[in-house]
């Protein structure tokens, strides 16, 4: 596997109220979860985000072949040093990151 | 409106664009937006018989909100010639309310809470409660033709009439949170409007829009959004659990939804949002074009910042817990700051400093200070000044107060009406 966003269907990231974050990683395809599910751990997620792992929600969801990881905002939403109001951006790390 | 709908349900409001908008209690969407597009409903309305349901009016479903919105119903009656029945359903508290709650140890925090005590909870501007089905169905039993709700939860709007008639409840709920954006459980998420019928057994949910799908999994799918949990959803009085639903094409257009459990709690609790000020921020942006400057922006900044922190000491009586500048790099990591990841060779950076301070006076002088620097700070000692881009004049600008977030609680109520405030008036232009 290369890069995550090249292999899946969606990656998409969005606010879950003021201080959370979720992160949807729709695979496309069961073959495509498995694999998915294997290689990206928390410990991945937790380098990629700076959040610590014993914070991160792991949801496998298999009917959607859909990985599901929400995690505290290290900056509540609007404070003074968040620098996106609605979280979107952290879906990039996931898209580009090498597996 | 073939359909025959038992209701029209619509949320107006999230916390999802900032702080600001519950902190000022004001509405983020333009006044003729909402008007033009609840004159629609309200002619929906007056052709289908049923009520009308808004939640969460304004945005952020202060008190001043709901009355925003009552306004605009108001002239719309007037333009349409409607005689109507109208409950306002206001949802905020007060300070006080809540640090008697917080000495009766009625507030419990969520992960993660903002620290709270009587001081903080005095100094927010704003603090509602989110209704559930239980204020909304009260709403409803005013026999109101149009109910303008404060702050709701997403789902309370539409969970709570089914919920009133006996229909299942796990489906009431599931239903709700389904419907919640309207058609982004559809194949075309910005056709707006989506058709729910419940039982006693399930929901069935009906995409509306010329050529859209409901599908099994654009339906589920929905209970990933925006949400920490897929599977568990808590609502004031108990939780939804959405584990053992099972999803059933009908056709193209509907899918049949069985199986959702609702676990109503002991305890009846509502969650809390506020917000107060967090400073005043002035802001400023420059624009470096320079290729050397360009390729060594992160080394400058860091060196212009530790300048600036220096002459503000030297120049001024401030300390640095009284202000925070932040200077950040467009075209570098402005997006996601630490965490970024990847390098790139931008022709051109911004740079946005972003200045907080304790008053607007004090964030406007710091930033007549950092001006020149941020105009010609050179990359070492020992150069030419630069002289970099301002794209206006002046070059700093005013945002005013800056808002946080100040609560993340539960309050414990002995009657879900407690705090809530149901005003129902007639009016008559039929």
């Amino acid at each position: 596997m290369a890069i995550l966003g090249e292999k899946v269907s969606k990656i998409r990231s969005k606010n879950a109220g003021p201080f959370w974050i979720t992160v949807d990683v729709f695979c496309g395809s069961r073959e495509v979860f498995d694999e998915v599910r294997e290689r990206l751990s928390n410990a991945t997620v937790s380098q990629l985000t700076s959040v610590d792992a014993s914070l991160i929600k792991r949801f496998e969801i298999e009917s959607l072949s859909v990985l599901k990881f929400s995690f505290p905002r290290i900056e509540v939403q609007g404070s003074r040093f968040d620098r996106d109001m609605h979280g979107a951006q952290i879906a990039t790390l996931f898209s580009e990151l090498e597996l | 409106m073939k359909e025959e709908p038992d209701i029209i349900c619509i949320d107006g409001g999230s916390t999802d664009s900032g702080p600001f908008y519950l902190g000022t209690g004001t509405s983020k969407y333009s006044r003729d937006i909402c008007k033009s597009e609840w004159r629609t409903l309200m002619l929906a309305r007056a052709q289908a018989g049923v009520p009308l349901v808004i939640g969460s009016c304004g945005t952020c479903g202060s008190n001043d909100t709901v009355d925003w919105m009552y306004d605009i119903t108001i002239e719309l009656a007037a333009e349409l010639c409607q005689s109507l029945r109208i409950t306002k359903l206001y949802s905020e508290l007060t300070a006080d309310t809540l640090t008697h709650a917080l000495s009766a140890g009625r507030l419990s925090a969520l992960k993660p809470a903002p620290e709270i005590d009587d001081e903080s909870i005095g100094s927010c501007t704003n603090i509602v409660a989110l209704a559930g089905a239980e204020q909304i169905g009260a709403a409803l039993a005013t026999g109101a033709d149009i109910i303008l709700a404060g702050r709701t939860t997403d789902t309370a709007t539409i969970s709570a009439l089914p919920i009133a008639r006996g229909e299942h409840s796990g489906a009431s709920w599931h239903g709700a949170k389904i419907g919640e954006c309207g058609a982004f459980c559809s194949s075309k998420p910005s056709s707006g409007v989506i058709f729910i019928e419940f039982d006693r057994e399930g929901f069935t949910v009906e995409a509306m829009a010329d050529g859209a799908k409901c599908t099994p999994h654009s339906v589920s799918a929905h209970m990933l959004y925006e949400n920490a949990n897929p599977f568990i959803l808590y609502e004031p009085g108990g939780y939804l659990d959405v584990r053992s639903a099972r999803y059933v094409a009908l056709d193209d257009k509907r899918v049949r939804v069985e199986g959702a459990k609702w676990q109503a709690e002991s305890n009846y609790r509502v969650k809390l949002e506020a917000a107060r000020i967090g400073g005043y921020q002035t802001t400023m942006l420059a624009l470096i074009r320079d290729s050397r400057y360009v390729k060594n922006a992160s080394l400058w900044v860091s060196r212009l910042a530790e300048f600036c922190k220096d002459k503000i000491s030297e120049c001024t009586s401030l300390s640095p817990a009284d202000y925070s500048i932040d200077f950040r790099l467009i075209g570098t990591n402005a997006s996601l700051g630490a965490v970024e990841n990847r390098n790139g060779h931008p022709v051109e950076l911004g740079v946005l400093l972003i200045i907080t301070a304790n008053s607007q006076a004090t964030a406007s002088d710091l930033s007549r200070i950092i001006n020149p620097f941020l105009l010609h700070y050179p990359l070492t000692d020992n150069e030419d000044l630069p002289t970099f881009a301002f794209p206006y004049s002046p070059a700093h600008c005013e945002r005013g107060a800056i808002y946080e977030f100040a609560l993340n609680h539960l309050l414990e109520l002995d009657d879900p009406m407690d705090g809530f405030i149901l005003r129902t008036s007639e009016v008559s232009y039929g």
